[in-house]
């Protein structure tokens, strides 16, 4: 958390935030699903000016072979930002951010998804980011979970992710990269809402242990606001009209 | 006690199917008594068991299935094929050569070489190691002509139809030979070129409008019409 | 992701997990019981400040080098503070010899939010020429024996470290140039503490052992500072946490870090 020098008026006198939203409103967010045509599974998400793309190869056969794991299938999982996506030009190799941003995100997304079902082989998750404005590591576990359904995996859930801050002093939800940089306290959680079960938590700056409930309270509020999200970008890609669908009942080869 | 969900309704993967009564069928898994959909699909039940039927989905190798794969590689054991599955499969040099046999390599390449097409049977798999193929059954080998397309292997089901009468009705309609890899991978071979190049017309109009209904009148109608 | 961790063996596990239901440990201690802490400051004299710190048989060496450098461009007036962290192969059969994975650079990255965020390190005060020279302190963490919990050991090294540190102090001449005079106290603000806590099926259990960290279903490092506020959260690992586990764990937390920070400062 880097604070400016002079500090920014980031809640206005109406209570709203430098775009406009209220303390516990989320940017404006769109999924878009199966958009690549070689990868598995794909899906891509707009949130605020965060433009994300993940693609699912998997489950495949491990290379290099020494790395399979015995009793369950690899998940790997590659977070890289393009070198145009921020302000400052980023050298185009990984970075340390990157390298840690990659495991986080892996360990967020595995739990939900049935890995003993495939012992030895790989999936391999990549989240290129496009464009970043602040909680990309948020919109990225989004939108790999979604990549990971369209890949047709087994998973136990979707896994949604939301972070929310102290911004001005005040709890707001889904900091942009202004309110992240000059706020003073940043937390992202992800969640597999239906068990409840929280696979992504970090937090860095300063929180009381009252603003902390608050905050984290306001964060599963936004990521069961990103589920619905999901389920709905889903449904609409998926949908089959229901007189169009015939009896199934007779069809399937048991 | 009915599902939680209506019948023919398209879930996602943690959507909650069903609690207590049901027992978990394909593409589900049951957590605390409660059953969930783990894919994408549509949700049916028979008696009491609820599955969905994915709409997204790769193949997963059964024993018995009927496979179309790509010689990848060749190894004093026999050849690794590529069957569009998580795991490559082996066709063990015992299952080509009938005698205890030393096969140098070179020889094995003489046999099935890297590029070639087989049609084979899956004959074992399990955990530890990847699926085993076998050679023997009728029309199994290696795929000297015809032509041979790929389709999601969900769709392969609607393809073969109840009790085979799609595939049935196709082969008559068409008078093609149509082998189907459970893997995704059909073989389509016949006499006239314009034949085969309907049948694979029909296996993708198949492939696209799987799960609306009437489709098997439309693809009736389709055959129909082309035979005038 | 790949599993550094060692093998456990399934009886282990099944007396560990016996043990958990009536609250207690393998080595006998209570599910909020830290191992021995023993801080040594000083030992490398080359370094601007050292510091050893044993947790349990767990041994974090960490070396304080001040140099002076550019600032960052958005923070002129400011010092700049880099830590890495080396999981040497002495310090343990799974270690492998290169640069840092992703498990060092997760280490180095959390014991570093720590201490930024808690502003323990007067960076304003780390100022030499604005806009052309500050001092730079690099925060080695050299990992030399790994028997669980490498996190909370290496924040305790890194700040016990830093608390000894000396720097150079500089004198702008007339000409432009600087030169040293003397030395004087690292500036420090506060005195952050990471509190580790393991979730092994329905318990939580803080600074986690070699055996009980290959066994955990996930782990939460809580870092608070003086004032008990929470500067920093960190969740690793596969498994999962519901929201109790968290708010229980932030409560364990608040209370461990007061006993430690006297513990580590009182040496």
């Amino acid at each position: 958390m880097v604070e400016g020098s002079q500090k920014k008026n980031l809640i206005n006198k109406k209570g709203l935030r430098v775009d406009g939203r209220k303390p516990d409103e989320l940017r404006s967010t769109k999924f878009e699903i199966g958009l690549l045509e070689k990868a598995m599974g794909s899906a891509y998400v707009e949130q605020g000016k965060n433009k994300i793309i993940a693609a699912v190869y998997g489950p495949r056969e491990t290379h290099p072979r020494h790395l399979a794991l015995q009793d369950r299938a690899l998940l790997r999982c590659r977070y890289h930002m393009a070198p145009f996506s921020v302000e400052e030009r980023k050298r185009p190799a990984p970075s340390r951010r990157e390298i840690e941003l990659s495991k986080v995100i892996g360990e967020a997304l595995e739990p939900a998804v049935f890995v003993d079902l495939y012992p030895r082989a790989s999936i391999d998750v990549f989240i290129e980011v496009l464009q970043s404005d602040g909680g990309s590591r948020c919109a990225s576990i989004s939108v790999a979970s979604l990549a990971l359904a369209d890949a047709g995996i087994p998973l136990r859930d979707l896994v949604a992710s939301c972070a929310a801050g102290k911004v001005d002093g005040e709890i707001v939800l889904d900091l942009n990269d202004d309110e992240d940089k000059l706020g003073e306290a940043d937390l992202p959680v992800a969640l597999m809402p239906q068990s409840e079960s929280i696979t992504l938590l970090q937090m860095d700056g300063n929180f009381s242990q009252k603003e902390f409930e608050s905050a984290f309270n306001l964060a599963l509020k936004g990521c069961g606001q990103i589920y619905d999200l999901q389920k709905q970008a889903l449904k609409e890609k998926y949908s089959i009209k229901k007189e169009v669908l015939e009896d199934l009942e007779g069809e399937k080869e048991e | 006690m009915p599902l939680t969900v209506e019948d023919r309704q398209l879930v996602t993967p943690g959507d909650l199917l069903a609690e207590v009564d049901y027992k978990a069928g394909e593409n589900t898994y049951s957590e605390n008594d409660k059953i969930y959909a783990s894919k994408i699909g549509i949700v049916g039940s028979r008696r009491n068991i609820v599955h969905v039927i994915a709409l997204r989905g790769f193949y997963t190798p059964q024993v018995g299935d009927i496979v179309i794969g790509k010689v990848v590689d060749i190894n004093l054991g026999g050849w690794v094929l590529d069957i569009n599955s998580p795991y490559q499969a082996i066709l063990f040099v015992s299952e080509v050569f009938e005698r205890s046999f030393n096969p140098r390599k070179d020889e094995l390449s003489e046999v099935f070489n890297i590029g070639d097409m087989i049609l084979a049977k899956v004959s074992g798999f399990d955990r530890t190691r990847d699926p085993a193929l076998t050679l023997r059954g009728r029309g199994l080998g290696k795929i000297t002509h015809g032509r041979i397309i790929e389709m999601t292997s969900a769709k392969i089901p609607r393809l073969i139809g109840k009790k085979g009468s799609m595939i049935d009705m196709v082969k008559k309609g068409t008078g093609c030979q149509i082998a189907v890899g459970q893997n995704g991978r059909v073989l389509v071979r016949g006499k006239r070129e314009e034949d085969v190049a309907f049948t694979i017309k029909i296996i993708r109009k198949v492939e696209e409008e799987a799960h609306t209904s009437g489709l098997t009148n439309r693809i009736s109608e389709l055959i129909k019409k082309e035979k005038m | 992701m790949v599993d550094s961790s060692e093998i456990i063996t399934n009886v282990m596990e099944r007396r560990i997990t016996k043990l958990l239901v009536q609250d207690k440990r393998l080595d006998g201690r209570g599910l909020t019981d830290y191992r021995e802490i023993k801080v040594e400051t000083g030992l490398i004299e080359k370094a601007d400040g050292s510091a050893l710190v044993s947790l349990g048989n767990t041994k974090v060496l960490v070396g304080i080098k001040v140099d002076v450098g550019e600032p960052y461009p958005d923070t002129p007036d400011e010092g700049v503070q880099t830590v890495n962290a080396e999981l040497v192969p002495l310090a343990s059969p799974v270690f492998e010899p290169g640069p840092p994975k992703e498990d060092a650079i997760e280490l180095a990255r959390v014991v570093d939010r720590g201490i930024r965020e808690s502003k323990a390190i007067d960076v304003k005060k780390l100022c030499i020429i604005p806009g052309k020279k500050v001092y730079i302190v690099f925060i080695d963490v050299y990992v030399l024996d790994h028997d669980g919990n490498m996190i909370d050991a290496s924040a305790m090294a890194s700040i016990a470290a830093l608390a000894i540190s000396k720097i150079p102090v500089y004198e702008v001449k007339k000409n432009g140039e600087i030169e040293i005079t003397t030395k004087k106290s690292l500036p420090l603000n506060d005195y952050p503490i990471a509190v580790t806590i393991a979730k092994i099926e329905d318990s939580l259990l803080v600074d986690p052992s070699l055996e009980e960290e290959n066994m955990m279903d996930t782990r939460l490092t809580i870092s608070l500072n003086n004032n008990n506020d929470i500067c920093a959260i960190q969740k690793g690992g596969i498994g999962t946490l519901k929201k109790n586990d968290i708010l229980n764990a932030a409560n364990i937390a608040q209370k461990k870090a007061k006993e430690i920070r006297k513990i580590v400062k009182g040496k």
